[in-house]
């Protein structure tokens, strides 16, 4: 592994399934009376969150605790960069405090990027999302709540996602979530499929190592997961599509539309849902919705990510070392 | 003012010939010419042409004396080898009454390094709505020709097409910077498939090209001419050619840095490559060379645009747009144009002094390296390769792509009417 | 002690029989001391440990004519040295069904050396229930204990000397069962 997690396409296929592995390992943590491991004792790590996502700050927060690491939460809001201090100084004055590593969400794509290769601090860099640009973690605890799902827990360990058949759809234009699955589920193996209207498509998506549909219909009937992407309302007032109506019926999914999917495929939702505009209350709420899921797999995700970045005195190699004693 | 013989100069990259200045013109030009009296300057192997003229820099002052002055932006122009630069119009307060147009002229004749033509502003502090006093910059003692609320697109087409028509009664000319506005709200690079992967809002080529055929339209039929700022796409060639076949008046300019990088170096998200108009394709740029060499494009041009240095040192979003250019403009023509057999160094004088100097009406500057003309000259190392350190810049800004970046060609002594701005390098 | 081509000139102390006898011996061992091993329960540390467990809860099962709980322990995470190598691989921790909460139980690792593994693995321990007592079981002590920590079921005690390796090499794992004394490559 590379010394920061800032893009899912750094990761190589044996980074990603040691992490998946690593993380099934963590995800029994949390099943035992006492959720803690001393593994990061001594490790500071901050919370540096320019954007507000509170399910993902407490998400690294509760992996960073669980593994005994200290934890300085750091919010834009009402600090000193809201007096305009920057981004290089924000992170110096933390570092000064003796920092192992940053946990960055930041609106602006590629700041996390910057504060890793531009010799502001010597922390490990982790992105927590970046505008609209990647968020790592996100696609590891997707790619790791579809292996538990579609292949199981133990059965999984050590596999890839080689011929799973998975569909985005929804906002991949502004979608940091799309970026990093395309990246890492390609890596590891499936096959992915986007579905938008076009409006909702970047332009030069053509060379994305997925194939692009705008007709939701046609791929759900062969997809073994299916993400439906968070559709901001602000969007149809810049014209991406007409109206709420219109999107949920073209690309929204309900009942009708999932029960036409292959019986063990599973809804994935990144969170926070749009119930009503890009999925029902009737699909949020069914067992084939791994939402909640998700959520717990974070945890676990980031537990991973942070033991191999920070457990040892460089990141982790991929191929695991053997014993000594 | 002594006399001067510049002694075996490669006039316009020619046979080496003895050129003698004597005050502020050339006396003569010829071979074995006396040193008599004379300071000699030895240019065994080097190149001479006439003082570069820059017909797009931003010198900042009044108003941004934290990246550049007029002091040290025409330092860094002698520094360059330019002899006259136009100095854009989006100071604070904006280049849009005489007043301002006339300060900025005036610190640049005090200085004296480099002859300083201010632009002055098409609307109102760049705001596209009403047009500011063209006439009155026109006939204060600066003397503007040229207009443009560059930084800013003039984008309503009513407003563009009454300054092209208002401008015929001086002969000025309106230099347009290309950029639709709706279609570029939020872009940060270039739109294709880099800015897909990096998340950053795209700017995509259609925002210039549209500007440029609508103002080529608009330019033919009130029977103006136009000015095309720093063109960037492929498709811009195109228009421009199409309107240069159709008998249009457009001349078009290319920046250095459009002739040499592509939006993959944002893959770095160093801002030091944000500029605007983007970096755009390696496509793009094969066009634009191909342009500049068979006259499509006229003229280069630098934008050089200096930002302090906290601006640059940020994350993408938050970060300046621009690029300084004086200083590594001639070395970036060079490897780009010259190195590769597109133009010899005769091209070289006509695109980045004759032409600019014809389009801005500077006189005495772009004039033939002849007897009775003023000498205004720049001698040049061609054989030079370096890496390119800024701190070694005049200007006061060091926000440069190139830094560590080998380039060849280095200007070893500029004269702006006969003195010496710049001297083996070193600044006078 | 990781390839077999570093220790060419290792020489076998136990070979597939003896370990064999001695996992039987400590599985007599066991029962008697814990009276019947009513509420015995084994716990191997990964790798080799999980493997002398199973084979050890077999033969208690041949003994007692009952199942003994096995599972096993990752101390990866409890390790003191983490920072010294680039994070290792997890390993599987198997707790069985009925936790450990008044049990005994019986750790098992392949060697005893510094002893550092098993004040890791009593670390864990803790962080997942309260025995009622801790023993340990190991197919060789090789001495030179770091820490104040000791055995309670001894498959073979080895003197060496801190030149020498210790390869313990088992047929689930490496094909076949034997223990191997070298000399540490001099190359470190």
């Amino acid at each position: 592994m590379q010394r920061h997690l800032i893009s899912a396409a750094d990761l190589t296929r044996d980074d990603a399934v040691l992490i998946l592995d690593t993380a099934e390992e963590m995800a029994r943590v949390a099943d035992r009376p006492i959720k803690k491991l001393p593994t990061l004792r001594g490790r500071t790590i901050v919370n540096l969150f320019f954007e507000d996502s509170t399910r993902t700050r407490i998400s690294f927060e509760a992996a960073e605790k669980r593994l005994s690491a200290d934890v300085i939460n750091f919010t834009a809001k009402g600090s000193s960069v809201s007096k305009g201090e920057s981004l290089k100084d924000t992170a110096q004055t933390l570092e000064a405090m003796g920092v192992d590593a940053v946990v960055i969400r930041h609106g602006a794509s590629g700041a996390p990027y910057r504060l890793a290769n531009s010799g502001w601090i010597d922390a490990v860099v982790v992105n927590a999302g970046d505008g609209t640009h990647q968020h790592p973690t996100q696609a590891l605890l997707d790619a790791f709540t579809m292996r538990r799902r579609l292949i199981g827990p133990d059965a999984g360990l050590g596999q890839d996602l080689e011929g799973k058949r998975i569909t985005l759809v929804g906002d991949v234009l502004h979608s940091r979530v799309a970026r990093s699955n395309v990246d890492l589920l390609h890596t590891l193996g499936a096959e992915v499929t986007l579905v938008a209207p076009p409006t909702l498509l970047p332009v030069g998506i053509e060379t994305w190592p997925c194939e692009v549909s705008y007709d939701l219909d046609s791929t759900l009937t062969k997809s073994d997961a299916v993400m439906m992407l968070r559709v901001q309302r602000e969007r149809m007032n810049a014209a991406f599509f007409p109206t709420e109506r219109e999107y949920s019926r073209r690309y929204g999914l309900d009942g009708d539309r999932m029960a036409r999917m292959p019986e063990h495929a599973i809804v994935m939702h990144p969170g926070p849902m749009v119930r009503g505009m890009e999925i029902t209350a009737e699909v949020a709420d069914s067992d084939r919705c791994t939402v909640v899921e998700q959520v717990a797999n974070g945890v676990s995700i980031r537990m991973a990510v942070l033991y191999l970045l920070l457990g040892g005195n460089e990141p982790a190699v991929t191929h695991p070392r053997t014993e000594e004693k | 003012m002594s006399k001067i013989l510049i002694r075996g100069a490669k006039v316009l990259g020619g046979e080496p010939q003895d050129v003698l200045i004597d005050g502020g013109t050339i006396a003569e030009v010829g071979s074995g010419l006396s040193a008599e009296g004379a300071e000699v300057v030895e240019a065994e192997g080097k190149v001479l042409l006439p003082g570069l003229v820059d017909l797009h820099t931003h010198l900042r002052e009044p108003g941004r004396e934290d990246s550049e002055t007029v002091l040290t932006g025409t330092r860094a122009a002698a520094s360059g080898g330019y002899t006259t630069v136009f100095a854009m119009a989006n100071t604070f307060p904006v280049a849009d009454t005489a007043g301002v147009v006339e300060q900025v002229w005036r610190l640049g004749k005090e200085h004296g390094y480099c002859d300083v033509q201010p632009i002055g502003a098409v609307t109102v502090g760049l705001e596209g709505r009403k047009l500011a006093e063209l006439g009155a910059m026109h006939e204060s003692a600066a003397g503007v020709t040229v207009f443009s609320d560059d930084g800013k697109c003039v984008h309503d087409a009513v407003i563009m097409r009454r300054a092209l028509e208002y401008v015929k009664a001086f002969g000025g000319v309106v230099a347009q910077h290309a950029q639709e506005p709706r279609l570029t709200e939020g872009a940060e690079m270039n739109e294709g498939i880099v800015s897909a992967e990096l998340g950053l809002g795209g700017w995509p080529a259609v925002a210039e090209e549209s500007i440029i055929a609508r103002d080529v339209l608009l330019a033919d039929h009130v029977g103006s001419r136009v000015h095309i700022c720093h063109l960037s796409t492929a498709g811009s060639v195109e228009i421009v050619r199409w309107a240069k076949s159709r008998g249009i008046a457009v001349t078009a300019e290319v920046t250095p840095h459009h002739l040499l990088l592509t939006d993959e170096l944002v893959r770095t998200y160093n801002p030091v490559y944000k500029v605007n108009p983007p970096l755009r394709t390696e496509r793009d740029v094969m066009a634009l060379r191909e342009a500049l060499a068979d006259g499509t494009i006229d003229i280069v041009a630098t934008d050089h645009a200096p930002h302090p240095h906290e601006d640059k040192d940020c994350e993408w979003a938050a970060a300046a747009m621009g690029m300084v250019g004086l200083e590594t403009a001639l070395s970036v023509v060079q490897e780009t144009m010259v190195d590769t057999g597109l133009l010899d160094w005769a091209g070289v004088a006509d695109r980045m002094s004759v032409k600019p100097a014809q389009i801005g009406q500077a006189t005495g500057h772009g004039r033939p390296v002849s007897a009775g003309e003023p000498a205004n000259l720049t001698l040049v190392d061609t054989a030079y390769r370096g890496l390119v350190e800024p701190a070694g810049f005049a200007s006061r800004s060091r926000n440069t792509p190139y830094e560590g970046r080998e380039l060849p060609g280095r200007v070893t002594h500029t004269w702006l009417r006969g003195k010496a701005t710049l001297v083996d390098g070193k600044l006078t | 002690m990781d390839s077999h081509d570093t220790h060419s000139d290792a020489r076998p102390v136990l070979e597939g029989p003896d370990i064999a006898r001695v996992l039987t011996r400590i599985a007599h061992e066991i029962v008697e001391r814990a009276k019947g091993a009513d509420d015995v329960v084994l716990l191997g540390i990964p790798t080799r440990g999980v493997f002398l467990a199973r084979r050890i809860a077999d033969k208690l099962e041949q003994i007692t004519e009952r199942k003994v709980p096995c599972g096993s322990l990752d101390i990866t995470m409890y390790r003191d040295d983490l920072r010294m190598h680039p994070p290792r691989a997890l390993a599987r921790t198997e707790i069985p069904g009925d936790g450990l909460d008044g049990k005994l139980v019986v750790l098992v690792d392949d060697v005893l050396f510094s002893g550092r593994t098993i004040r890791a693995a009593l670390d864990a321990l803790n962080d997942i229930g309260r025995p009622r007592a801790v023993q340990l079981a190991v197919l060789v002590d090789r001495g030179h204990r770091e820490l104040p920590i000791r055995a309670d079921y001894v498959g073979k005690n080895l003197p060496t000397s801190l030149r020498e390796t210790v390869k313990v090499q088992l047929a689930e794992e490496d094909g076949r069962d034997t223990v191997l004394l070298g000399a540490k490559p001099t190359s470190q």
